[in-house]
């Protein structure tokens, strides 16, 4: 009998690969920068493993595309306080991976207990990459308005100035004074967990994998060590920072840094602290009234959306995402900065019979359901409609996506430079969505701000020159 | 190019159809409560279905419980976060309604018949549910509470629903109570949880140090009193051991005795409260063997909580879908029914009978025209246009007569004659 397994790719992988080892289970292709997704053991036969974002484990593992899953606790509650009734069963606690997460307030706002925030008026703006644990403790607390706003991450960097709040994810308390922030309620201890369908869990028998798996659990989690700390301690917030007309900025972290750095220092604006081996996500600019933070590229849309950013370098792809989502945003691209290109490209597996949409369509035609994985689920959704592939279902992903096809997916709506990867996966692109490549975003009020405008146009300036395109 | 298969789309799961012979019940039943309502001068509205989150939450009267289980999401333009939701009830948004637009009316007496939204996770129970809810913004108490149940029992009782019991508890005596208990902060926040989860009887389980108080307590809560005798006799008694209860007490007296000299049962049932966060005076509920139709109360703090002036409150609502289904469809008016056909199907007959069936509709007959489809034997009445010297033939499938006619006013003639 076939027995299926989802692992974490990420902070986990080290310690899941080597309770594997240890378990007598382990994988040839699973550790740090391997490219295979699909993995097979030669002890166990019938086990077959795939490597997902640590986030999709516990959806792909409830809607029962796995038997057992691992990961970590924190992303099994952000699924079942939303969706109490999902299929899931929390097997064995791992006893790695530990941390915890808080509900956590900057310094200068003076708050400084959970019970606070239920007296004071006002909305309340929670940032957090768990939005559904974010909300259930808004709710709990009675506050009477609240908005949560989900961020693929950095949301330790957003209080004070872009969120009230941020429920985030430490390994300990005192770390979170390093980004100036206070904690008002713990959350939630997070540590890593075996999971099972519950309909496998019922029916299946799994004890072989069982019993190897939670008798080496002991000898794994003993081995736990407290994470290093960061070498560059970040820079909490300085109260000046707080100045209501200062300019914003949002620079990227991950894949489009390295380019955002050579294009800055070409266009003359001089950042210090913006490096990949900063864990600053607050540099400094020498232009005055002018601020930078560091957060994810698809965050930031909604961020200056929401006036938290005057400016942001991110990617056409995420302010198409966001504009699927909200057409009357506000949010414009003002400058194609032309760096970090990619198209958007809808693909599947070469396995499946259909070269183009129009066959795509045909397909679904006897009323299979399609399944569309993406990690832009706005654009994947409109994709999917405009092209009318109904009946279909829209699968969020959080990376890796391309280890979803064949047999968690049927389509996929993902970015390339190359098609490289694509077709080392064994899967073919049909058909292309638009070019993306970064570019300088805003809106129409922070342009036309009178307090600002003025530096606003000196940044933008800066970075079109051509000394700075050219890079 | 294959043929699509046509593709089985099924209900989503939760949800009801209402079909003729429901919607018949659903009319007759919404037909007398907006008739019992116009009668006593209530107005009707209608909120939106789509509301703010924050409108619940500010309220702050449904429970982390029930506000978990709104339809919420987040709209086309919602990219500030701000959440919209299907309305899980009908009172916030009536509060809301009033503070928008009637805010300078000393009394409103509004009604609507809405729909709600919930979600049930086992799909086995309706997520939408239809409501006849009344709200009465001003008027003095105690008698604005005893209208409210009158009126809903009329309505009760002009749909010719018996043996309704009434069950009667009081959030101002519940709210003196916890704070009479002294109980530590712990405990009062667990008591106070399960009672906002509409387990009052939770109240019962606490044993306060004091005998007396202990003693009080279970006077409170394992007994049901049948007239407002039972709430003066608990007043006499509560006194020392439970001091503060006395206005709250006073309140449920005053109503009791209003409701014992108009003649209606009840049973007084602290434990019985439910959404007590909701209320701050008097909870009624209202069951027909066993199963909860109705129910509302007091609730004198809403308007002030959704950013209105300070104003008392108090409203009801009845449970459409499980009323429904103690109605019966034997005594709907019926009314005459006439199957139109055209003998030859000729372009003269036929528009014949589209001229003839408009004059019986005007005379309030359902006149059908032919289509197929329908049997003959359903009718007692068929009419067939023909392009004959008597143009119409009117068949009695009854009394077994036929009748060769000229017009349409011979018809109703007829059928005046046959049907009285």
């Amino acid at each position: 009998m076939q027995l299926k397994l989802a692992l974490p790719k990420g902070r986990l992988l080290d310690k899941t690969a080597a309770l594997l080892e240890t378990a007598g289970m382990g994988f040839a292709g699973y550790h740090e920068g391997s490219r295979s997704y699909r993995l097979r053991g030669d002890r166990f036969p019938h086990l077959q493993a795939k490597v997902f974002h640590e986030k999709d484990i516990p959806v792909q593992v409830a809607v029962g595309n796995y038997d057992l899953g691992i990961c970590g606790l924190d992303w099994i509650e952000e699924l079942t306080v939303r969706y109490p009734q999902s299929d899931l069963v929390k097997v064995q606690d791992l006893e790695y991976g530990n941390g915890d997460l808080y509900m956590a307030a900057s310094k200068a706002s003076g708050i400084s207990s959970a019970q606070e925030l239920g007296t004071r008026q006002g909305s309340w703006r929670l940032a957090s990459e768990y939005p559904n644990l974010a909300e259930a403790f808004a709710l709990k607390l009675r506050l009477s308005r609240f908005v949560v706003f989900p961020v693929w991450g950095a949301a330790e960097v957003y209080p004070p100035e872009s969120a009230d709040l941020a429920l985030i994810s430490q390994p300990a308390a005192d770390r979170l004074s390093d980004y100036g922030l206070v904690p008002l309620a713990p959350i939630l201890s997070t540590r890593a967990f075996l999971i099972a369908n519950r309909n496998s869990w019922e029916a299946k028998d799994m004890a072989e994998v069982l019993d190897l798996l939670c008798h080496c659990r002991m000898d794994v989690g003993r081995a736990e060590s407290q994470p290093a700390s960061a070498a560059d301690v970040p820079r909490p917030p300085a109260p000046e920072e707080m100045a209501e007309d200062a300019v914003w900025l949002a620079l990227p972290d991950g894949h489009q840094q390295a380019p955002t750095i050579r294009l800055l220092s070409g266009s003359g604006l001089k950042i210090q602290g913006y490096s990949p081996l900063s864990a600053d996500r607050r540099p400094t600019v020498d232009l005055a009234g002018v601020r930078v933070k560091v957060i994810r590229p698809q965050d930031m849309p909604l961020q200056v959306a929401n006036g938290n950013f005057d400016l942001a370098i991110t990617g056409r792809d995420w302010l198409m995402d966001h504009l699927c989502r909200f057409p009357s945003s506000p949010v414009k691209e003002v400058l194609d900065l032309e760096f970090a290109r990619v198209k958007v490209v809808a693909v599947v597996s070469k396995e499946l019979p259909v070269d183009d949409v129009s066959g795509l369509r045909e397909l679904v035609r006897d009323g299979r359901g399609l399944r569309v994985a993406s990690e832009y689920v706005n654009i994947a959704d409109k994709y999917a409609r405009d092209n009318h592939l109904s009946p279909y279902k829209v699968i969020p992903t959080w990376g890796a996506s391309e280890a979803f096809l064949p047999e968690d997916a049927d389509l996929l709506i993902e970015n390339t430079e190359t098609g490289r990867t694509l077709a080392q996966h064994n899967l073919k692109i049909i058909d292309t969505l638009f070019e993306s490549s970064s570019c300088l975003i805003s809106t129409a009020s922070s342009l036309e701000h009178p307090a600002k405008r003025g530096r606003i146009s000196s940044i933008i300036d800066m970075v079109r020159s051509p000394a700075a395109l050219s890079l | 190019m294959r043929k699509s298969s046509g593709m089985r789309v099924e209900r989503c799961k939760g949800s009801r159809d209402l079909l003729p012979q429901d919607m018949a019940r659903f009319r007759r039943l919404e037909a007398v409560f907006r008739d019992c309502c116009l009668s006593r001068g209530y107005e009707e509205i209608r909120t939106p279905v789509l509301e703010y989150l924050h409108l619940f939450t500010t309220a702050g009267t449904l429970t982390p419980d029930m506000l978990g289980r709104v339809y919420s999401f987040l709209d086309w333009d919602g990219w500030s976060g701000e959440r919209v939701v299907l309305r899980p009830d009908g009172t916030i948004p009536t509060a809301r309604l009033y503070v928008d637009n009637l805010a300078e009316q000393d009394l409103a007496k509004l009604f609507y018949v809405e729909n709600v939204f919930s979600f049930e996770e086992t799909g086995q129970e309706t997520r939408e549910r239809w409501q006849c809810g009344a709200e009465l913004i001003g008027g003095t108490r105690p008698v604005a509470d005893v209208e409210l149940i009158s009126l809903a029992m009329e309505v009760l009782s002009k749909l010719g629903i018996e043996a309704v019991e009434i069950r009667l508890s009081h959030a101002g005596v519940i709210k003196a109570l916890l704070s009479a208990l002294e109980l530590s902060s712990q405990e009062r926040s667990e008591i106070l949880n399960q009672v906002l989860e509409g387990n009052v009887g939770a109240l019962a389980q606490i044993k306060p140090q004091a005998p007396e108080a202990q003693r009080a307590l279970s006077l409170f809560f394992d007994l049901a009193g049948r007239s407002s005798a039972f709430m003066k006799n608990l007043k006499s008694l509560s006194g020392a051991a439970l001091p503060g209860l006395g206005p709250g007490l006073d309140d449920f007296i005053g109503i009791a005795q209003m409701l014992d000299s108009l003649g209606y049962s009840y049973q007084a049932d602290l434990a019985s409260g439910r959404d007590f966060e909701y209320y701050t005076g008097l909870i009624f509920q209202l069951f027909v063997g066993g199963a909860k139709v109705g129910g509302g109360g007091r609730y004198d703090d809403l308007i002030p909580l959704v950013g209105g002036r300070s104003i008392p409150a108090s409203g009801f609502a009845l449970y459409a879908h499980q009323l429904m289904d103690l109605l019966g469809t034997e005594d709907l008016p019926a009314r005459r029914r006439i199957l139109v056909k055209a003998e030859s199907g000729g372009a003269q007959e036929l528009r014949s009978c589209f001229d003839i069936a408009g004059r019986l509709r005007e005379a309030r007959c359902v006149a059908e025209l032919d289509l197929g489809g329908r049997r003959e034997a359903d009718f007692r009445w068929v009419l067939s246009v023909r392009a004959e010297a008597a143009p119409l033939l009117l068949s009695d499938r009854v009394a077994g007569e036929r009748f060769e006619i000229a017009s349409a006013a011979e018809v109703l003639k007829i059928l005046d004659e046959r049907c009285n």
